[in-house]
């Protein structure tokens, strides 16, 4: 590219580039982020947003929160899933205004394992829901909320 | 635009061990601040990282992850050297990123 570029190209190129940097990403969030399962507003919508069901418990998902959160605003947690084939994540809050708090893809080598920090409104289940060859697995922990944190 | 993030990337024996922050204020359009005034919803819904390129995590996130979302994961197939990426988008359509090389633990 010239090295010289008067006022008038500069801010057209600018323009254009961000133009396509605002485009970009909000087309490919309006495909990617799953709203219905986000925005329900109890555990059974964000499943049926999920698309998950014939959910079986199972001892092969490691959920470690702690027993008691002093403040519900940061409540670290982790999840691995030692089933095999396991695709996706997904972290719920039951009491939560809307207990979806995440869900996580993993491909190409990423091991089905995570440590996020969360919110936690009050007292309730927290839940990981993991998809494996197309079947839904699930591991709860009830943490007791001291302060909630979903102001 | 590597001010609003933070990443270290460490080999260790069995898998890589990503550690990401994020600086993003995380409202969920629920929390009413100072002046009584309902915040409006702020907050990332797409997390994706990126191993030498390839995409190996994707995330979308709720309200509930916490303000300066903190993640850790992990890939069976990075060692030192190896280049990782992570990008986040937000309702509002703004986005970050931030790439790390690989260190051996």
């Amino acid at each position: 590219m010239k090295l010289r570029m008067n006022r008038r190209h500069f801010m057209q190129t600018c323009c254009a580039l961000a133009g396509l940097a605002l485009a970009a990403p909000l087309r490919a969030l309006a495909a990617l982020w799953n709203a219905a399962a986000f925005e329900a507003r109890d555990v059974g919508g964000a499943l049926q947003g999920m698309g998950a069901s014939a959910i079986k418990p199972s001892a092969d998902i490691v959920l470690v929160a702690p027993d008691l959160a002093e403040n519900g605003a940061i409540v670290q947690i982790e999840v691995e899933s030692r089933i095999p084939g396991t695709e996706a994540i997904a972290i719920l809050a039951e009491k939560n205004p809307t207990p979806l708090v995440a869900n996580f893809t993993f491909v190409n080598g990423a091991e089905p394992y995570v440590i996020l920090r969360i919110k936690l409104a009050e007292t309730g289940e927290l839940k990981a829901i993991v998809k494996a060859g197309g079947k839904y697995y699930s591991a709860a922990k009830n943490v007791e909320v001291a302060v909630g944190g979903c102001g | 635009m590597a001010d609003n993030m933070k990443i270290r990337a460490v080999a260790k024996n069995d898998a890589t061990e990503v550690r990401v922050l994020m600086i993003h204020p995380m409202e969920t359009g629920r929390r009413k601040n100072d002046f009584g005034e309902v915040e409006p919803a702020h907050f990332i819904q797409l997390v994706t990282a990126t191993l030498n390129g390839e995409t190996v995590l994707e995330a979308q996130w709720g309200t509930g992850v916490s303000k300066n979302p903190y993640l850790t994961f992990r890939l069976k197939r990075a060692g030192a050297g190896d280049t990782i990426a992570v990008k986040w988008v937000d309702n509002k359509g703004a986005s970050g990123s931030i790439e790390t090389v690989v260190v051996a633990g």
